[in-house]
């Protein structure tokens, strides 16, 4: 998802939202474990980030993913000073900047990236692995099987709806086909061009016979809705889903989730996973620098962000941690953040395409969508 | 103009045919596929169609607009509306057609209620034949702007002349006022041909890539999340360049023999 820039700039404003709305409550919930090493940190760590005194972090926007009330927490419980330099960098301004950088003390000590700079940058030998106390949690297709980097949070591919439109809320994407929901099925853009609804047509795909291999039961699927009349080409934006212009749109639960918080008032938007296949997601990843200034410090903060703590606040900025399903089970989730989000059971079986995966899906869709999708 | 202009074309050309290894038409082979193949259609078909519409209905209300004996506040009324609304472009027109004739457009809901189904019939917004409605928008204020000048130098003195040699208004129009204006008209064609053909912000606002259009399958090549590759995008660019070439060599001998009476 990195690198995506229109995206990005929605979800920035999706999540600073979410963070305004979880940050303190979250904490006071949460209670501050104690500053000595947790349980499964190596030992001494605290001590050894102390002495460094301070972390260099790069391109963590503070409305983004709830990262401003993320860093002012660990600066509140381990006392570094963390400096953040570019909070609106790409993902390939990052590694850009590992690579000038290196060797002066203010170069970034960890990055924030998407999944392709991530292999990208693990090939070219950015990356130091570590591996977190916590990482046995981690879904096995969203990390570096030798800790170079390692996921941090996720989104999934849910369906909004405009209830002044839409009476009877669809849950599943065979309910997308009804003819009540006539000329109201609506993506972000061009799924050759725009990540979330290339992502939407994969999503389809895995519910209607296709699997992270195949994505053209997905592409069929769209063009027997542009078929019934039920696709709707416009592209939707936060104000077209509030207006009710596109009244059902399939996008990031991230955006729908914010999409509702800003109608709030204007319209009311009920968010959905779509029932009738696994969730398909996309995620970001952490990694260390392989030549960070302060090395523990970047160790501390890792183990920081994947803690059931860092894990709780980036839900309340509305991205899904790595963690979810096992924070889920273990009922650590407070109760009011989990009516705020769709029902966890649609996280449970989350499918995430390879890179390799990805690149022939978008051959197969750049082939078959102009030919099969007409309205 | 030869840096704004021929370098960046320049550049444009040697990237749509520069490979890893040396010189390549691979790019350019790339160009003759399906998905590209629509995309030149349906762009060249949508602006020669939309530059049609914007030249006729252009031309009707600015001969309208400017007959003797029309108010004196309709032509300052025209002009000005023509000038905001031949700027009316982008996401904000979209939406305004998508809220009134999109599937549950206002127009598209009330005339459904009047039992008259537009979408049954066989309308879409989301066509070429949709988008070239959105486009004349912009193209027919356009066309006011450029050709109510030209209407003004056909001086009243011919058509009276014309008159008193017995010639009816059409026998007027047609040997006298159209051949005058014919170098303005070919002109008017030409930018309203390059305004349609460079649009980009509208269609993408209305259509999910199910209508391929050149300017849209360049973003998605050069800044989209899906696919990275600058050297098709780069001869899709230079596809559009040469179509506007052959646009403007047509004008231009189009214009030599509509201008050979002035001699």
């Amino acid at each position: 998802m990195a690198g995506d820039d229109k995206s990005m700039i929605g979800r920035r404003g999706a999540l600073a939202l979410g963070g305004a709305l979880g940050g303190a409550a979250g904490l006071a919930a949460l209670g501050l474990p104690s500053v000595a090493d947790a349980a499964g940190m190596p030992a001494g760590l605290v001590a050894k980030a102390k002495k460094e005194g301070r972390l260099n972090v790069i391109a963590l926007p503070p409305d983004w993913a709830n990262y401003g009330a993320i860093i002012t927490a660990f600066k509140k419980q381990y006392g570094l000073s963390v400096t953040s330099a570019n909070p609106d960098g790409s993902s390939a301004q990052e590694l850009q900047t590992l690579r000038t950088l290196r060797g002066q003390s203010r170069a970034p000590d960890c990055v924030d990236v998407g999944p392709s700079f991530a292999v990208e940058g693990a090939k070219a030998g950015l990356f130091a692995p570590y591996k977190v106390a916590t990482w046995n949690d981690i879904p096995a297709d969203m990390k570096d099987a030798s800790g170079l980097w390692v996921g941090d949070y996720f989104g999934v591919i849910s369906v909004a709806a405009n209830r002044s439109v839409v009476k009877t809320m669809p849950q599943s994407w065979a309910d997308l086909k009804k003819p009540e929901y006539k000329g109201m099925v609506s993506l972000n853009g061009d799924p050759m061009g725009a990540a979330a609804a290339f992502s939407a047509v994969y999503a389809a795909s895995l519910a209607n016979g296709g699997s992270l291999d195949d994505i053209a039961p997905g592409v069929h699927y769209f063009a027997e809705l542009a078929k019934l009349g039920n696709f709707n080409p416009a592209q939707a934006r936060p104000a077209s889903v509030i207006g009710g212009q596109t009244p059902i749109t399939l996008d990031w639960d991230y955006l729908s989730l914010s999409d509702r918080k800003k109608g709030r008032g204007k319209a009311e938007i009920t968010v959905a996973i779509p029932q009738g296949g696994p969730a398909y997601g996309g995620y970001y990843c952490q990694a260390i620098s392989a030549h960070a200034p302060n090395p523990s410090a970047a160790r501390l903060w890792q183990e920081f962000l994947y803690s059931d703590q860092g894990q709780i606040m980036f839900l309340e900025g509305y991205a899904h941690p790595a963690r979810f399903n096992a924070l889920v089970a273990a009922n650590k989730i407070p109760t009011a953040l989990m009516q705020e989000l769709p029902s966890p059971e649609a996280y449970r079986d989350i499918k995430f395409a390879s890179l390799d995966q990805q690149a022939k899906a978008k051959t197969v869709l750049a082939d078959l969508w102009p030919k099969l999708v007409k309205t | 103009m030869a840096a704004f202009l021929l370098l960046p074309t320049l550049v444009l050309l040697v990237q749509a045919f520069s490979g890893p290894h040396g010189p390549t038409l691979e790019w350019v082979r790339t160009l003759g596929s399906y998905r590209y193949r629509t995309a030149f259609r349906n762009s060249v078909l949508l602006s020669a169609w939309s530059a049609i519409l914007g030249l006729a209905a252009g031309l009707a209300i600015a001969h309208a607009v400017l007959r003797p004996g029309a108010p004196r506040g309709l032509r300052t009324l025209a002009t000005s509306f023509a000038a905001v609304a031949a700027n009316f472009a982008g996401v904000p027109l979209a939406f305004a057609f998508i809220a009134t004739l999109g599937t549950l457009g206002l127009l598209t809901t009330a005339l459904r209620s009047a039992g008259i189904d537009i979408y049954a019939a066989g309308f879409s917004l989301y066509s070429v034949s949709g988008l070239t409605i959105v486009y004349a928008y912009f193209q027919v204020p356009l066309m006011l702007i450029v050709i109510m000048p030209a209407l003004e130098g056909l001086k009243r003195e011919w058509r009276e002349a014309a008159s008193n040699l017995g010639a009816s208004s059409w026998q007027y129009w047609r040997h006298v006022a159209f051949p005058v204006l014919l170098p303005s008209l070919l002109a008017a064609f030409v930018l309203l041909f390059g305004n349609a053909f460079s649009a980009y912000a509208t269609p993408y606002a209305l259509t999910s890539g199910n209508i391929g259009l050149l300017p849209i399958e360049i973003s998605n090549l050069l800044s989209g999340n899906v696919t990275l590759a600058p050297q098709v995008a780069a001869a899709l660019a230079a596809g559009m360049v040469a179509v506007m070439a052959v646009v403007l060599a047509i004008y231009a001998l189009a214009n030599r023999r509509a201008s050979r009476w002035r001699g």
